[in-house]
């Protein structure tokens, strides 16, 4: 997994609520047998018409906006376990997703690639996109060390929660896998005295 | 201390915790399918990591398969290649599989309770987010994402901080007409899509207490359309009857021993909940969606609510439909009865007793897709797909189907289709379909009138 510390980016908004990962990437598209390619079909029926044709009134396809932030709006990515939507995002180019609520499943899937969730207030998410309104090349940076997100020039920041264990593993690259073969010889212990 | 039964069960499996993190939970059973395991399997072959308990893994083919022709090889190049893999990954790992044709092949969440794969007590995961379903008997069981699965077959534990704890009770008479899946759609629609997040959900009162095993499945498999990682209902006789005798369930002396420690399970009397809802089942009637989250639901006999959030405009103007109307009386081209959600004998029992004698509309394609082959044969021995063939219906082979449309099972752009499914999202049934969920009695009544009708007033 990538390490991350700190990103300054320009950022892309998505203000809708609700977006669930059936749009992040759609079903026909998770017959592939790796993660490879996902980023090409990532919002699909949102970036192009039926016919292929982008969508000029989609975030996406907004030639004003760039960077590796995405900042949606509330209780982004829920519905479907599938990972491909946080592959299809990380393919994309994005690091870093900001919203005021995210889904459990997806906000565990963005952790386990490198993908960092950052939530924040209502209030604050509200700033944000109003910053982008007012020129689409404001700078934001992400601190994962200090969990702060800023609009860059201004005095406007909020602090984010994050577990410390998932922080670690951010910042080190680090993977559940690695820490679960470690106590191997524990979870073989608990399986000899497990009293269900 | 008071404890609640998703407590006792997580309690249970907590191998250890990580300093001031998550905890290492113990994973009873680890259920796959073709389209979220192959990328595990290529991660722990990659790092050179065995399997560790093939024995506790149970796999499917279920998502990406065609409802018709199932004895002829699939003819979609990429499915094929996905169900290829499967076979060859389990094969490679010793894991047991359910193909294409088997006996047992079915919608993962049908197959394994009606094998007894899932029991009581249990801790359970899939790459699915309706995983959720098995918690109808007391288990604990989740959808996880692929990273998830790779850590499963390489330790069978997950780190997980423990969520915490929500109860929705309601207690009443249900009306007639109301099913467990309108109950359901009832409880999202007050709640809301996210009001579980971050929550394991009991359900509690004797509205579920009077439920049958499918009717406590339907209610557990929507819970993540509310946001709940996932939904329990406490184990009871029902559960116990349910079990008895399965393929896969302990016998005689073990499944006496099993049960006195399920009894043990349900929540104590006076723990305590982070959060509680109450509902009257009095206040519940068919329920039918109108926009493209589970959450916007009404019931049948009402109108589209008046809001002016433009995320609800835009899910609106999707569904082509306009605020403060009823959806009464709207023509339906398309009906699908099945998924995970509503895909059990139960659901075709319901169907077929109310179509029996009638004639499916002329303008409807209607897709019956029973859950598993088990299923499906039950239907065939209890005469229902007489009923649904003298009807003009047809009964297609177990799989995800239109819930999803993986395959080739796909509503067209701007058509509407009347599903008992979990999912109403943007596309959901294919590009540019316009879902409505409900339940099996409405679904069966939109494909007879070729429109939404108010079944309330037609049952009484």
């Amino acid at each position: 997994m990538e390490k991350f510390s700190t990103l300054t980016s320009q950022a892309v908004p998505l203000n809708i609520a609700n977006v669930d990962t059936d749009q992040i990437i759609p079903a026909r598209f998770l017959k592939a047998t790796d993660k490879k390619g996902f980023g090409d079909n990532v919002f699909r029926d949102w970036r192009f018409d039926k016919l292929g044709n982008p969508n000029s009134e989609f975030t996406l396809n907004n030639p004003v906006y760039s960077g590796s932030i995405l900042i949606a709006g509330d209780n982004f990515g829920c519905g479907s376990s599938r990972e491909h939507a946080a592959w299809a995002l990380v393919g994309y180019g994005f690091k870093v997703i900001v919203s005021s609520f995210f889904a459990d499943i997806f906000k565990g899937n963005a952790l386990n690639n490198g993908l960092l969730p950052v939530q924040v207030s209502e209030g604050f998410l509200e700033q944000l996109f109003a910053a982008i309104e007012s020129d689409a090349t404001t700078q934001f940076e992400v601190n994962l060390e200090t969990q702060t997100i800023s609009i860059k020039d201004t005095d406007l920041n909020e602090g984010f929660e994050i577990d410390a264990y998932k922080k670690t593993c951010m910042i080190n690259g680090y993977d559940d896998i690695d820490y679960l073969l470690s106590k191997k010889e524990l979870i073989e212990a608990f399986e000899l005295q497990k009293n269900y | 201390m008071k404890k609640t039964l998703f407590d006792k069960v997580w309690d249970a499996h907590v191998v250890d915790t990580v300093q001031d993190g998550p905890q290492i939970l113990y994973i009873d059973k680890h259920l796959i399918h073709e389209v979220t395991s192959p990328q595990a399997f290529n991660e722990l072959q990659d790092r050179a990591i065995p399997v560790f308990r093939p024995n506790q893994i149970v796999a499917t083919a279920d998502h990406n398969t065609p409802t018709l022709d199932q004895h002829l090889p699939v003819k979609d190049e990429l499915s094929r290649k996905q169900l290829a893999q499967l076979s060859e990954n389990c094969s490679n790992n010793n894991i047991t599989l359910y193909e294409l044709g088997h006996k047992y092949n079915g919608i993962v969440h049908v197959m394994a309770p009606e094998l007894g794969i899932t029991q009581p007590g249990m801790t359970m995961v899939c790459g699915d987010s309706h995983t959720s379903t098995h918690g109808a008997f007391g288990t604990i069981a989740f959808g996880i994402g692929t990273s998830q699965v790779a850590q499963v077959f390489a330790s069978q534990c997950l780190l997980l901080s423990k969520p915490k704890s929500l109860r929705v009770t309601v207690n009443g008479t249900l009306k007639n007409g109301v099913l467990p899946k309108d109950v359901i759609l009832y409880i999202i629609s007050k709640l809301g899509t996210n009001s579980g997040t971050g929550y394991f959900c009991e359900y509690a009162g004797d509205v579920f207490e009077n439920m049958s095993m499918e009717g406590r499945m339907t209610v557990c498999n929507m819970s993540i359309e509310m946001g709940a990682r996932g939904g329990m209902i406490a184990p009871d006789n029902t559960t116990f009857a349910y079990v008895k005798g399965r393929e896969f369930a302990p016998k005689d002396a073990d499944f006496e021993a099993k049960v006195a420690y399920w009894k043990t399970l349900p929540t104590d009397e006076g723990a305590s909940f982070d959060k509680e809802y109450f509902f009257d089942a009095a206040d519940i009637e068919p329920m039918v969606t109108y926009g493209t989250n589970p959450g916007m639901g009404i019931k049948i006999s009402e109108t589209i609510p008046i809001d002016n959030d433009p995320s609800f405009k835009k899910s609106l103007q999707y569904m082509n439909f306009e605020a403060g109307k009823s959806l009464i009386d709207t023509p339906i081209n398309f009906v699908f009865i099945g998924s995970c959600t509503n895909s059990r004998i139960e659901d075709f029992r319901v169907a077929a007793d109310y179509i029996k004698g009638k004639r499916k509309a002329t303008n409807v394609t209607a897709w019956l897709v029973p859950g598993s082959k088990q299923v499906e044969t039950q239907i065939i021995e209890e005469g229902l797909k007489d009923i649904f063939n003298a009807a003009g219906f047809e009964l297609r082979q177990p799989g995800c189907s239109a819930c999803l449309a993986m395959n080739d099972d796909k509503i067209p752009q701007n058509e509407y289709c009347v599903s008992t499914s979990n999912r109403n999202f943007e596309g959901r049934q294919g590009q540019g379909s316009r879902t409505i969920l409900a339940s099996p009695l409405v679904a069966a009544a939109t494909a007879v009138e070729g429109k939404i009708i108010d079944i309330t007033k037609h049952l009484n």
